[in-house]
C-alpha cells in the first residue's frame, strides 16, 4: 500500500522534473542550508584552520614555548620568528599556537559544564514545572541579575586560578541562559500529543525526558552552545589578561596580551599585543558565523 | 496599569533578597576569606578569639547575614580592608559619577550610530550596506574590548599621542570641558562598540517585523514617501522592544565599562571592582556585587514598565 504512494506518476514528473532527484531527508537540508550561508562556511574554515593549528602545536611550532633567546627580544616577524619574539625574546607564533590549546579547550569544557548543569536545570523546570519550575527559575534570575563578569571575578579570587578552574568556574557562571532556553523548549513540547502519549503507556519520565523531548529540543541548545563558547573564550582572554586567569609561563592569548600591555612594547614592538587579539577576534567571530548558520539551518521555518 | 506596575515592583523584593543571600554565601565559601585578611598571622589564639568575638564572627550563619544585610539597608556597607578606615559607601558614592557619565555618552554614542544604520538595513535587506552592517556588528561583538581599548591607546595615544592614555582629566590642571572630553573620547569609544553591534542587529530585526506589517503597506500604497512611512510610522512600533533590549543589555554593560575603565585607568566602580578584586578586599567586592545587581534589577524593572506603557497592545 505505501508503495503506491511513494511512485510518481509519469505526468507528475512532466511537471516537476525535480521530483526524479532523492528525497530530501533532514540532514540534507540542513548541510544546504548551512552551506548556502557564506558567513557559516568562512567562519568553520576560520576555525578549522585554528583548531588543527593548536591541535598539532607540537608538530607545526618552531620553538618551545618556554624556549628565552635574550638577545633576540621583541624582534619585528621575520623568516627567523614569523610573528616576532615577545619580552623575553620567545617566539609568538609559537606561543600563539599553544595559547590556542588552552583557549579552545577552556571554551569547549567550560560549555559542557554549562550544558549538564543548565541542560538538567531546564529540563527539570520545564517538565514538572509548578513548584519546582517556579523555585529553579527564580534562581537563575538570581544568578543572571549579578553582571557575569562581577560573578566571575568574584570566585575567581576565592579559588586559585587554574586550568581545572576556570573550566568549573565558567560552568558555574555561564549555564543560566541554557537552562531558561531548555525550559522554553519543554514546556512547548511536554503538552505535544507525542508526549502525551509515552506517558499514557507508562513510560518513565526520565526516558520521556532524554529520549522523546531533549532531541526535539537540540537545534537551539547546539545553537547557543556555540555562541556560548566564543563568549566564553572572550571572557577567559578577559580574565588572563587582567592577570586572574591562566598564569604564566602557560601561555594563552589573554596572558599574552597581559604581558604586552607595556609602554615600551606599545612604542617599540606593536605586532606583539596586535596578533594574540586578532586570533581571539577571529575564534570568537568564527563561533558567531556558525551559530548563525547553525541556527538558520535547525529552524524548519527559514527559507531554503 | 498601576497594579501592574506595583505587582512588577513587589517580584523585584525576592529577586535582591537572593541576590544578598547569594552574593553572601560566595564570599563565605572563600577559604580564609575576608578574616585571613584582616588578621595578623601570628596572633596569639587568645587574641583570635577576642577579635573574632568583636567582629561577630562566632555568632550562626544567618545572624551575621541579618546583620550586613540590615546595615547594607541603612546605607552601610562595612569598612574598606585595604584602605583603612573608609566606608565603602564613600569609595563607591566618589567614584558612581565617573562610571555614569562614561556609560551616559557611551550608550548614546552607540545608540546615534546603531539605530540609523539598523533602520537603513531593514529598509533594503540583502543589499550590499546591509551586508557590511551584518558582518561590521558581527565584527563588534567579537572584538575583545580590552585589545580593543590597547590597540587604540597604542595607536593614538602612545605612538600618536593624540590622546591621553587614561584618567579622568589631566593632573594637577585647572577644569576644563575640553579636557575632560579629550579623556572621555576613546573610552566611550571602546565601551560603544559592542553595544553598538548588538543594537543595530535589533534594531534591524525588530524594524523588519514591523517594514512587513499591512499598515505599512498601506501607507506606502497612499503614496506617503518611504522616508516617512519608516521613520513616522514604522520606528514608533519598532524601537518598543529596544526599550526591552537596554534592559537585557545592562548586566553586560556593566562588565564591559568594568574592563574599559581599568584599561583606561578611568576611576569609577568598575575599575574599583577589579581593584578590589586583585587585593581580596571582600566588603567592597560584596557591595558592588550587590549594587550592581541591583541596578540591573531596577533596569529590567523600568524596561518592562516603559514597554507596557509604549506599547497599548499588551494588557496585564
Amino acid at each position: 500500500m505505501a508503495q503506491s504512494n511513494i511512485e510518481i506518476s509519469q505526468e507528475e514528473l512532466q511537471l516537476n522534473p525535480n521530483l526524479k532527484e532523492k528525497p530530501d531527508t533532514l540532514t540534507r537540508i540542513f548541510f544546504r542550508k548551512f552551506f548556502k550561508n557564506k558567513l557559516a562556511v568562512t567562519g568553520s574554515v576560520i576555525l578549522f584552520i585554528i583548531i588543527i593549528s593548536a591541535v598539532f602545536a607540537p608538530l607545526i611550532a618552531p620553538y618551545s614555548f618556554e624556549q628565552q633567546n635574550l638577545i633576540d627580544k621583541l624582534k619585528p616577524p621575520s623568516s627567523e620568528y614569523w610573528l616576532g619574539t615577545d619580552r623575553y625574546g620567545r617566539d609568538i607564533f609559537t606561543r600563539l599556537l599553544y595559547g590556542g590549546q588552552i583557549s579552545l579547550l577552556v571554551g569547549f569544557a567550560s560549555v559542557v559544564g554549562a550544558l549538564i548543569i543548565g541542560v538538567s536545570v531546564g529540563a527539570l523546570a520545564g517538565y514538572y514545572g509548578g513548584i519546582i519550575d517556579a523555585m529553579l527559575m527564580r534562581f537563575v534570575d538570581i544568578v543572571i541579575s549579578i553582571p557575569s563578569f562581577f560573578l566571575l571575578i568574584t570566585v575567581v579570587t576565592i579559588f586559585k586560578p587554574s586550568v581545572g578552574n576556570l573550566i568549573l568556574i565558567f560552568a558555574l557562571t555561564t549555564w543560566t541562559n541554557t537552562a531558561r532556553l531548555v525550559r522554553g523548549e519543554f514546556l512547548t513540547l511536554r503538552s505535544r500529543e507525542f508526549v502525551l502519549a509515552s506517558k499514557t503507556i507508562g513510560t518513565k519520565a526520565y526516558k520521556i525526558i532524554f529520549s522523546h523531548i531533549l532531541p526535539n529540543a537540540m537545534g537551539p541548545i547546539i545553537v547557543s552552545a556555540t555562541l556560548l563558547i566564543g563568549n566564553v573564550i572572550l571572557a577567559e582572554a578577559a580574565l588572563s589578561y587582567f592577570g586572574l586567569g591562566i598564569q604564566p609561563p602557560t601561555p594563552s592569548w589573554g596572558n599574552m596580551l597581559y604581558d604586552a600591555q607595556n609602554y615600551t612594547v606599545m612604542l617599540s614592538a606593536p605586532w606583539y599585543p596586535f596578533f594574540p587579539g586578532l586570533l581571539i577576534l577571529l575564534t570568537v567571530l568564527s563561533f558567531n558565523f556558525i551559530g548563525d548558520g547553525l541556527r538558520d539551518a535547525l529552524d524548519p521555518k527559514s527559507i531554503d | 496599569m498601576v497594579s501592574y506596575i506595583f505587582r512588577r515592583t513587589l517580584m523585584a523584593i525576592p529577586l535582591l533578597l537572593g541576590i544578598t543571600i547569594l552574593s553572601f554565601v560566595i564570599i563565605k565559601a572563600a577559604p580564609g576569606g575576608p578574616v585571613s585578611m584582616l588578621m595578623d598571622p601570628t596572633l596569639k589564639p587568645s587574641d583570635r578569639e577576642k577579635f573574632e568575638e568583636k567582629y561577630g564572627l562566632n555568632d550562626p550563619v544567618h545572624i551575621q547575614y541579618f546583620k550586613w544585610l540590615g546595615n547594607m539597608v541603612k546605607g552601610d556597607f562595612g569598612n574598606s580592608l585595604i584602605k583603612r578606615g573608609v566606608p565603602v559607601s564613600e569609595l563607591i558614592m566618589n567614584r558612581l559619577p565617573n562610571t555614569l557619565l562614561l556609560m551616559l555618552v557611551s550608550t548614546f554614542l552607540a545608540a546615534i550610530i546603531a539605530i540609523p544604520f539598523g533602520i537603513y538595513s531593514a529598509m533594503r535587506p540583502y543589499s550590499k550596506l546591509d551586508y557590511t552592517v551584518t558582518v561590521g556588528s558581527f565584527l563588534g561583538v567579537a572584538t575583545p574590548n580590552f585589545w580593543f581599548g590597547l590597540m587604540l591607546i597604542m595607536f593614538f595615544s602612545v605612538n600618536l599621542g593624540w590622546f591621553p592614555t587614561g584618567g579622568v582629566a589631566t593632573l594637577n590642571a585647572p577644569f576644563s570641558i575640553w579636557d575632560r572630553i579629550h579623556h572621555l573620547i576613546l573610552p566611550a569609544i571602546v565601551l560603544a562598540l559592542a553595544d553598538m553591534a548588538a543594537l543595530t542587529r535589533y534594531t534591524r530585526s525588530s524594524m523588519l517585523d514591523v517594514l512587513k506589517q499591512d499598515y505599512i503597506r498601506t501607507a506606502m500604497s497612499k503614496g506617503f514617501k518611504e522616508k516617512k512611512v519608516v521613520l513616522k510610522h514604522g520606528l514608533r512600533n519598532g524601537m518598543i522592544p529596544i526599550v526591552t533590549l537596554f534592559g537585557l543589555m545592562l548586566p553586560s554593560f556593566i562588565g564591559g565599562a568594568a574592563i574599559t575603565e581599568k584599561i583606561f585607568s578611568w576611576p569609577g566602580i568598575g575599575s574599583l571592582f577589579i581593584d578590589s578584586a586583585f587585593q581580596r578586599d571582600y566588603p567592597v567586592i560584596m557591595a558592588l556585587t550587590v549594587v550592581s545587581a541591583i541596578f540591573v534589577v531596577i533596569g529590567n524593572l523600568l524596561a518592562d514598565i516603559l514597554y507596557a506603557i509604549f506599547d497599548p497592545r499588551i494588557e496585564y
